[in-house]
């Protein structure tokens, strides 16, 4: 048995912060995003992307990227616009949504660009 | 023609056994399993339940003719041979809608449930399904939010929500208990949980438990990031005490709490759950008693019927076993009744053990809870089995990690996150589960230890779960 270890987490650290789906796995490859782009086309969930500054990723309306790719199914196309956003905002979490109209509830929500906390 | 008064006996048959009847989409339907005394014809028993749960009594009386009763009784419709199983059968019931007061789950049970089960005729008799017809579940408050809201307002999206129940059950101080709160909710949690038996003891009182809770839950949020909740069991001896400790709980800014419905009872259940749906509360719903009345499979009431029960009188989360854990259900049978919990409309199924369609309407779902005996090494088949919409929780499983809550609830954490990334990229997580977890503990020591902890589960269920189609 490993040697008893310490929770290494506390509110003076801010990379102690979570920003939720996937957020206690290490950040995502651009294979790792793409499949999971495939993932969201495969469900018939609209494309959304949005970013905030990570010191305010617990509120529930993050920045709006343009606006929700409705019927967007071209992977490329998707990782096109997820890179445009991380590119104009690269201290930011950047996170991918699929939107299910039909739940009209996101079916899968995650940061695929990992802001830097201050 | 008017009918004459003809005092006596009758045989129930010639009154409510009706083989040519239609159910109207009005009627509520129930499937019951019989088993019948030897020697008494299987028509006149299935007419004697559609009698004494509706509108019988075991003579004929004169007031019988001040009613329509040819309107308001109980219709033996149909009977069916179980499979492989002599001893009873299936009879399919009518009732009129009108004979239920609206929005009452209390008074539809009373009815269904109520004298018939000690009918002397009988050896055994279980309630298998019920039909509630829509327009008789649209007079049903129903979740308070339902798990689009509950998504909504605690921001968890494209997982599996993630609890755990403190332990032990009984004994610990209410400062103890909330750093044991506390530990789990840091770890990566969305979720911890008061035991059923926890309500307000003298080595704990339900105040007390309240605000050490409550601390625990704002410095995990700050800490994290994220929105956590616990659920503060509000089952008390009356339901007075009940709606006390639900405002206070509400008071003090706590996102859920918690009922046990069959022991607390449906009616204030009900109110409860009204209570919630006005507070902007969920409601998690816990089925302590329900295998006194569910596990026994000629006498009682099935899961299902206790799910819609729950799902008409209110609540946003229920128990409905693992399949894999350490209390073991049929697998079959528990998609169905997650089914019935979770989905707008549900087909008959007899696979499933559904014995008819449901239709819920605008109703919101229920998630289902998978509790019990299930740690790190489940966590591929049951997302699997239970998907998105689901809570898994893990007592046990997070508090005996050897390096505590925190470690414990870390490695749920990260398991159940790379099994739905796995999942989404097409992999078939019972057949892979073990090189999924293994690759995730390769970043996570918490996850590396605890899977050592508990060593590796099967993950082959073909040769456990053969489905009851046939009732055995």
């Amino acid at each position: 048995m490993s040697e008893l270890q310490d929770y290494a987490s506390s509110l003076e650290d801010t990379n102690s912060r979570k920003f939720e789906t996937f957020s206690y796995l290490p950040a995502m490859s651009p294979e790792q995003i793409r499949t999971q782009i495939e993932f969201i086309v495969s469900k018939g969930w609209n494309p959304s992307i949005e970013h905030t500054e990570p010191q305010n990723a617990s509120g529930s309306y993050w920045y709006m990227w343009k606006l929700p790719m409705f019927g967007e199914t071209d992977v490329d196309a998707i990782l096109a616009e997820c890179e445009a956003c991380h590119q104009a905002h690269p201290d930011n979490h950047v996170r991918l949504l699929g939107l299910d109209n039909y739940a009209q509830c996101p079916g899968a929500s995650m940061v695929i660009y990992r802001g830097i906390p201050t | 023609m008017a009918k004459k008064y003809d005092a006596g006996v009758k045989e129930y048959r010639e009154t409510y056994w009706m083989p040519d009847y239609t159910p109207k989409d009005t009627d509520l339907l129930a499937c019951f399993k019989v088993t019948p005394q030897p020697g008494v014809p299987r028509e006149e028993v299935a007419a004697a339940v559609a009698a004494e749960s509706s509108t019988g009594t075991w003579t004929t009386v004169w007031t019988d003719l001040l009613t329509d009763l040819d309107y308001y009784k109980g219709r033996a419709y149909a009977i069916e041979d179980v499979p492989g199983d002599d001893t009873c059968f299936y009879a399919f019931i009518a009732y009129p809608i009108d004979l239920f007061e609206e929005g009452s789950v209390v008074n539809v049970m009373t009815s269904l449930v109520g004298n018939v089960f000690g009918f002397k005729a009988l050896r055994a008799l279980r309630l298998e399904d019920i039909r509630f017809p829509i327009a008789y579940v649209m007079t049903c408050n129903g979740p308070p939010q339902g798990i689009q809201v509950e998504r909504d307002l605690l921001n968890k999206y494209g997982r599996p929500l993630l609890g755990c129940t403190i332990k032990p059950k009984l004994g610990l101080s209410a400062k103890n208990y909330g750093r044991a709160c506390y530990e789990g909710l840091r770890g990566g949690l969305d979720f911890t949980k008061d035991d059923e038996n926890v309500n307000s003891q003298p080595f704990m009182r339900w105040r007390h438990r309240f605000d050490f809770v409550m601390e625990a839950i704002h410095k995990a949020e700050a800490e994290t990031g994220e929105r956590k909740g616990h659920y503060l069991n509000v089952t008390a001896p009356t339901a007075d005490e009940m709606m006390r400790r639900a405002e206070y709980a509400k008071e003090i800014g706590a996102p859920i709490i918690m009922h046990d419905y069959i022991t607390g009872g449906w009616a204030a259940n009900t109110q409860l759950a009204q209570w919630c749906q006005n507070n902007g509360m969920l409601l998690h719903i816990h089925r302590a008693m329900h295998a006194v009345l569910d596990r026994n499979p000629h006498h009682g009431i099935h899961f299902r019927v206790l799910t819609k029960i729950l799902r008409l009188s209110g609540g946003d989360h229920l128990h409905s076993g693992t399949v894999v854990g350490k209390l073991e259900g049929d697998r079959d049978a528990t998609l169905g009744w997650i089914d019935i919990m979770r989905d707008s409309y549900v087909k008959e199924d007899r696979s499933r053990g559904i014995f008819f369609d449901q239709d819920w309407g605008a109703m919101p779902g229920v998630l289902p809870v998978a509790s019990g005996g299930i740690h790190v090494w489940h966590m591929p088949a049951l997302v699997s089995i239970f998907g998105d919409d689901s809570v898994l929780q893990f007592g046990g499983g997070t508090l005996g990690h050897p390096w505590g809550n925190a470690a414990g609830a870390a490695a749920n954490r990260v398991a159940v996150e790379a099994c739905v990334e796995a999942r989404n990229q097409g992999r078939e997580l019972e057949k892979e589960g073990k090189d999924i977890l293994t690759t995730a503990a390769s970043h996570s020591p918490e996850l590396k230890a605890a899977m050592e902890t508990w060593k590796e589960i099967k993950f082959e269920f073909d040769t456990v779960d053969k489905l009851d189609v046939s009732h055995k």
